[in-house]
């Protein structure tokens, strides 16, 4: 077990250490940081100082290694664009992509799960047949598709829904919440909508899946012949069982949301960590480039190697595994 | 050679019989054929050149679709904010979009067969190379590497070059990710096939590895990736779509589907819908004809199914 969670430490540690050297190329090749943070009238002792300052005269590999260094304690640098401290920028808007991110994921169970279910159960009924294409739908529709045209629909012709912003936000701490004023909640709605209908599909089609093959075990058989209500077997015995897979997936998805999110915050200006990521890069504004691409990876890496020790422990098989196989796809 | 004899053979196979029992998909590939031939052709059949400025006419900006009141010949979909044909527009877009798509899913499938092929057959120290670089990219999200990319690819170029290369660039950024899945798929059958006696054989009278390689484990290797391609090419579409639409894909001057939704996008306010919804439905048309038509090639080329 020891040499297996070494094992799984050490990868994420090498994908890591692979997304801050592309971080560090990106931050220290694509324009001169020298020129991108002083004005145009500084002197030429300026310059020699601030390339100093940032250790751009050492050997390349120092530099990398002042870099990570750097990326550990938090310190990404000075925004290119309005000479903020990049770490603070991302952290203000870390509240709104999260809880844009956590309400779509609850949203995705309360949906998609009873829907699997309902397709489980009514195979081959029409009601089935069309939610399974409904899916495929689901599927094909490019999320910021999905976004304009909730927009169109519920802001532009019905007016029922704001169509940008995080409406009024509450300060708890240095936590900005939406969730506890009317406007802040009626702003959540189309944004996570949007950004969970994919996930929906993926919930539904899996609890299916995982329904359709405990139905057909022993235990539900003998359920069926004590008589147990349908209802009952279905919702207690059968779903209960098919739920571990689905959490495993939500819970692994949470990275992939958060990137995905980038796209629905664009579409609803939705002040999150996204939004700042796209508009870095209309601007070109590396450190915050750099910056969120190591931490959504960093978010990303962490679930996956948390999931698959998880699995190792409670499914022993998995150990003489090569690492990274027990990715749900 | 498209003889007697090739089409005979192609209208009894197995496929042709199933996707007869499929309407679904039938309708979903005579679909997609339409839209891509109505694409290629778009210089000839559309009613206007959507490049050409000269033929712009502000007086005929904003009007909507046919149906509509104020709607009028030739502009079956209505014109944008400056008098551009929204058919036109469309053609030429979807064009854009089916060739990067296309592009991307050749160029991902050759690097990750050629690799899929090396790291199964050779095994070792390479394999272990490229699968672990395989590994470490599927373990960023894939929207994030494609903007990044796309992005510093951008602005490395000169001023004046980014506009004409805005097209390789996408392709890049989209292929850097999607060969690791052509190379694993690729690898798994490979180091199968390796052990057969067929391969056996030819190793034994000394064919070359690059032919055993070519002419006899890559045509056995193929039916996974069929699939496959077909499923990454609605996703390529799609990538390259979410792209321009976030600004790092193809520029105003050339507009692929994502962009003509980019430029909408600006009016949505503004009651001229159409500009932003028939791209869209354009868009969504042409990934999910791709999706049902790989859903059915899963389904028809799975021996466990038949």
């Amino acid at each position: 077990m020891l040499a297996f969670l070494i094992k799984r430490t050490a990868n994420a540690a090498l994908v890591m250490l692979t997304v801050a050297f592309m971080a560090f190329l990106i931050f220290r090749f694509v324009g001169d940081p020298v020129e991108m943070m002083l004005n145009e009238q500084a002197t030429q002792t300026e310059r020699i100082e601030l390339r100093e300052r940032l250790g751009l005269n050492q050997g390349f590999l120092m530099q990398f290694a002042h870099f990570v260094s750097n990326a550990v304690q938090g310190d990404f640098g000075i925004s290119y664009r309005n000479q903020q401290d990049v770490m603070r920028l991302i952290a203000e808007r870390f509240p709104a992509t999260f809880e844009l991110v956590i309400v779509a994921t609850v949203l995705s169970l309360l949906i998609g799960i009873p829907l699997g279910v309902l397709t489980a159960t009514h195979r081959n009924s029409i009601l089935s047949d069309s939610l399974q294409f409904v899916s495929i739908i689901g599927v094909s529709l490019p999320s910021f598709v999905v976004g304009i045209l909730l927009i169109l629909v519920f802001s532009v012709q019905l007016g029922w829904l704001p169509a940008f912003g995080r409406g009024d936000t509450v300060n708890i701490g240095w936590w900005s919440t939406g969730l506890l004023t009317p406007s802040g909640r009626a702003a959540l709605i189309l944004p996570s909508i949007s950004l969970s209908l994919f996930q929906i599909t993926l919930v539904m089609r899996l609890v299916r899946a995982e329904m359709l093959e405990i139905l057909r075990t022993d235990f539900i058989k003998f359920a069926r012949a004590r008589g147990l209500p349908t209802r009952l077997i279905h919702f207690r015995h059968a779903l209960r069982n098919c739920l571990m897979p689905v959490i495993t997936m939500t819970g692994m998805q949470i990275g992939n949301l958060i990137a995905f999110a980038l796209i629905t915050e664009t579409v609803f200006q939705w002040p999150g960590m996204g939004l700042l990521f796209i508009q870095a890069v209309t601007f070109v504004d590396i450190p915050v480039m750099a910056a969120y691409l190591v931490l959504v990876s960093f978010i990303f890496v962490v679930i996956n190697t948390l999931v698959d020790i998880t699995y190792a422990l409670v499914d022993p098989r998995l150990k003489n595994d090569t690492g990274g196989g027990a990715h749900a796809q | 050679m498209l003889n007697k004899a090739v089409l005979l053979r192609a209208t009894d196979s197995e496929l042709w019989w199933s996707l007869k029992k499929h309407p679904l998909a039938l309708t979903a590939l005579l679909l997609l054929v339409l839209i891509v031939t109505a694409s290629f052709a778009a210089p000839l059949i559309a009613p206007q050149n959507p490049y050409d400025l000269a033929v712009l006419n502000l007086d005929n900006a904003e009007l909507p679709p046919i149906w509509q009141e104020d709607g009028r010949l030739p502009y079956l979909l209505g014109t944008d904010t400056q008098g551009r044909d929204l058919l036109s527009a469309i053609l030429h877009g979807s064009r854009i979009s089916v060739i990067i798509g296309l592009a991307s899913v050749l160029l991902s499938m050759a690097v990750g067969l050629s690799l899929g092929l090396i790291a199964g057959y050779f095994g070792g120290l390479i394999d272990n190379l490229l699968m672990r670089i395989g590994d470490i990219l599927l373990s960023i999200p894939t929207i994030l590497i494609a903007i990044l990319v796309s992005a510093v690819f951008r602005e490395l170029l000169p001023a004046g070059l980014r506009e004409t290369f805005s097209a390789l660039i996408l392709v890049l950024a989209i292929s850097l990710t999607a060969w690791v899945q052509y190379a694993r798929t690729v690898r798994a059958s490979t180091m199968v096939e390796r052990g057969k006696e067929y391969v056996l054989a030819a190793q034994l009278i000394k064919v070359r590895p690059r032919r055993i390689m070519l002419a006899h484990i890559l045509p056995n290797t193929l039916t996974p990736i069929m699939v496959a391609a077909t499923l990454n090419f609605g996703l390529a579409i799609l990538i390259e779509a979410t792209l321009s639409f976030l600004g790092v894909g193809m520029p105003p001057t050339e507009p692929s589907l994502g962009t003509l939704i980019r430029i909408g996008n600006q009016y949505l306010f503004s009651g001229l819908w159409w500009i932003v919804v028939f791209p869209a439905a354009q868009l969504c048309l042409i990934v999910l004809a791709v999706n049902l038509i790989g859903d059915w090639l899963r389904d028809a080329l799975n021996p466990k199914l038949r």
